[in-house]
């Protein structure tokens, strides 16, 4: 009896390891489809024309930085209006609020994280640019501080609960030894609890910053879509094409294997590096965290 | 040493940098609030027996939104039936098996990093493997794999974190009562973190069924005048429909848009309910 029991467990163990490192496999598929479908399009496109500021697939014209622009445009634009907004928010729910207010603001913060993009995106089309559009008597209200303004709601979530967790994993001594000293809890905040709680805060930020550079229905739906290179300030009161939104608009209509096919899943590999910087970046806070942690208990 | 401010103004600035505060989590909190109420004012009046089970008609301007609603329950079922099994092993792994050493080290970073791909990178993967390499077409089967491997993150991190909160005690008593690992695993661990792994699955799966850039190249379709009958078919599928009836159908009735979006936000909302009764319930019984 004992030998088929120890089998069975075995081969069990075996089945869960297997499982464990899919994670790992699943990486490498996806790292690997992108760049064998990819790739091709540096060999038919040379690098110069990568670099060109005019995206016009029809006429096989291929700039992809006025999309890389558009993206960092209009995430910078969501982060202006996410991170103070998400931060300061995250330091009421944790440090001020009282336990009711809590219960309430932490449920809607994530009722917000669960709502689907399209719908976000539907409402900023349907209302957010037609508001702008008036109110600041532009031509057309799908323009990058459209997108902006709708990224920082889909950033807003992820800041606001994961600088929550931060400030709330600050031990409470760290408190008590600031207000005993005579320091105000305003003080106390700003000059302690928060300083504490940094690494988990800048995780939040990058992970905000991840979520909204990705983004792809949002963009689609307000930013207007066209292609342009930023010329001043105004771009942000124009439309815009994003990485994400080329992909999206333009993947349905074109023939598999042809230049502009491989051309968009080259896309696909610059927003999957750049999303690997912000996600490695953010995890070697955490990673750094808690090294200093160990380093002080020890 | 002279303090640099007396307590007064300490105390003043205390007070308004408080109101401060409340103010602008009003101003992030208020918005959600009021798109909700909107969502339900302008979609509500749309929503009728011929709206949930009528086929589109008319070019998508009038009719109902059935076979959109099946779509979206179909891919989430079959995205379930994949991934909870894989995401509920590798965290049974990470949380019970895994030796702390730079393999396992690895895997959390394909884990991280499989949380952060954006997800119409997760579309243009389905499409190269599941559509094209598989030959898979575009159907459910390939929307599905595509969002499971996209919620895979998700699931394996919020069970591991259930599995964690399982006490120490439970699996030393197991085994010094004979009992093997994997045992402890199946009989002890698993039944005591099934609500929280519960949680995670839904919580999962709600991204899933919300998510309309994963399955744009895989699975949706514009329009189908019946319903799918294999997972092989393409579908249609919920925040496709919406975006489709927002984007590509001029002169379209806006009670129907938002009563879409009213639909869709409460089936994913409603699984966000659903795993939020789970979760107190379980706290509620708890006994550690």
């Amino acid at each position: 009896m004992q030998i088929p029991k120890f089998n069975s467990e075995s081969i069990i163990t075996a089945i869960i390891k297997i499982i464990g490192y899919s994670a790992i496999l699943f990486v490498g598929l996806i790292f690997y489809f992108l760049l064998s479908e990819g790739l091709p399009a540096i060999i038919e496109v040379p690098l110069s024309e990568f670099l060109q500021t005019r995206w016009y697939p029809i006429e096989d014209y291929y700039g992809i930085l006025p999309l890389l622009v558009g993206s960092l445009v209009v995430t910078i634009g969501a982060l202006i209006i996410a991170v103070p907004l998400g931060l300061l928010t995250a330091i009421y729910i944790a440090e001020v609020a009282s336990r009711q207010t809590k219960e309430i603001l932490k449920p809607l913060v994530e009722l917000l994280g669960g709502f689907p993009s399209v719908v976000l995106g539907f409402l900023g089309l349907l209302i957010l640019s037609q508001y702008l559009r008036e109110i600041m008597n532009l031509p057309t209200g799908l323009s990058a501080l459209t997108g902006s303004l709708i990224l920082a709601g889909i950033a807003i979530p992820a800041i606001v609960s994961i600088s929550e967790d931060a400030l709330d994993a600050v031990p409470q001594s760290y408190r008590d030894a600031s207000l005993a000293l005579g320091a105000t809890e305003w003080q106390t905040i700003w000059w302690v609890t928060l300083p504490a709680a940094k690494s988990g805060v800048l995780t939040a930020i990058m992970l905000g910053i991840g979520r909204a550079i990705g983004e792809t229905m949002v963009v689609l739906m307000v930013t207007g879509n066209a292609p342009m290179m930023p010329t001043g300030l105004d771009t942000l009161f124009n439309p815009t094409r994003t990485m994400t939104a080329t992909i999206a608009a333009e993947m349905g209509e074109v023939a598999n294997g042809s230049t502009h096919y491989h051309v968009l899943f080259f896309i696909g590999i610059v927003l999957f590096i750049i999303t690997l910087i912000v996600n490695v970046t953010a995890s070697t806070f955490v990673f750094r965290r808690k090294k200093r942690s160990e380093r002080i208990l020890s | 040493m002279k303090p640099r401010t007396s307590p007064q103004r300490r105390n003043l600035t205390q007070r308004f940098g408080f109101i401060f505060l409340r103010l602008v989590a009003i101003v992030a909190v208020l918005p959600i609030i009021a798109i909700m109420i909107y969502i339900i004012y302008k979609g509500a009046p749309a929503i009728s027996w011929e709206f949930i089970t009528g086929f589109p008609s008319d070019g998508m301007r009038s009719g109902g939104i059935w076979p959109a609603i099946v779509g979206t329950f179909f891919l989430t079922l079959l995205c379930a039936l994949i991934v909870a099994p894989l995401g509920i092993g590798a965290a049974v792994y990470l949380a019970e098996y895994a030796p702390d050493n730079r393999w396992t080290q690895l895997i959390r970073i394909a884990i991280i990093n499989l949380a952060g791909i954006p997800s119409v990178v997760y579309g243009l993967f389905g499409l190269g493997l599941f559509v094209i390499f598989l030959n898979f077409g575009i159907s459910i089967l390939a929307g599905s794999l595509t969002l499971a491997i996209m919620t895979l993150p998700v699931i394996i991190t919020t069970t591991e974190e259930a599995l964690r909160a399982v006490p120490q005690a439970f699996r030393v008593v197991s085994i010094s009562v004979g009992a093997t690992q994997w045992q402890t695993v199946r009989r002890i661990v698993l039944p005591q973190a099934l609500p929280g792994i519960l949680t995670g699955v839904i919580l999962g799966l709600e991204r899933a069924a919300g998510e309309t850039a994963p399955i744009l190249f895989t699975a949706a379709v514009f329009f189908l005048p019946r319903l799918p009958s294999s997972a092989m078919d393409p579908t249609m599928a919920l925040p496709y429909h919406l975006y489709v009836i927002s984007t590509q159908v001029p002169g379209m009735s806006s009670e129907i848009q938002y009563g879409t979006a009213l639909v869709l936000l409460i089936f994913v909302l409603g699984m966000n309910l659903i795993a939020t009764v789970i979760r107190s319930r379980a706290r509620a019984r708890r006994q550690w």
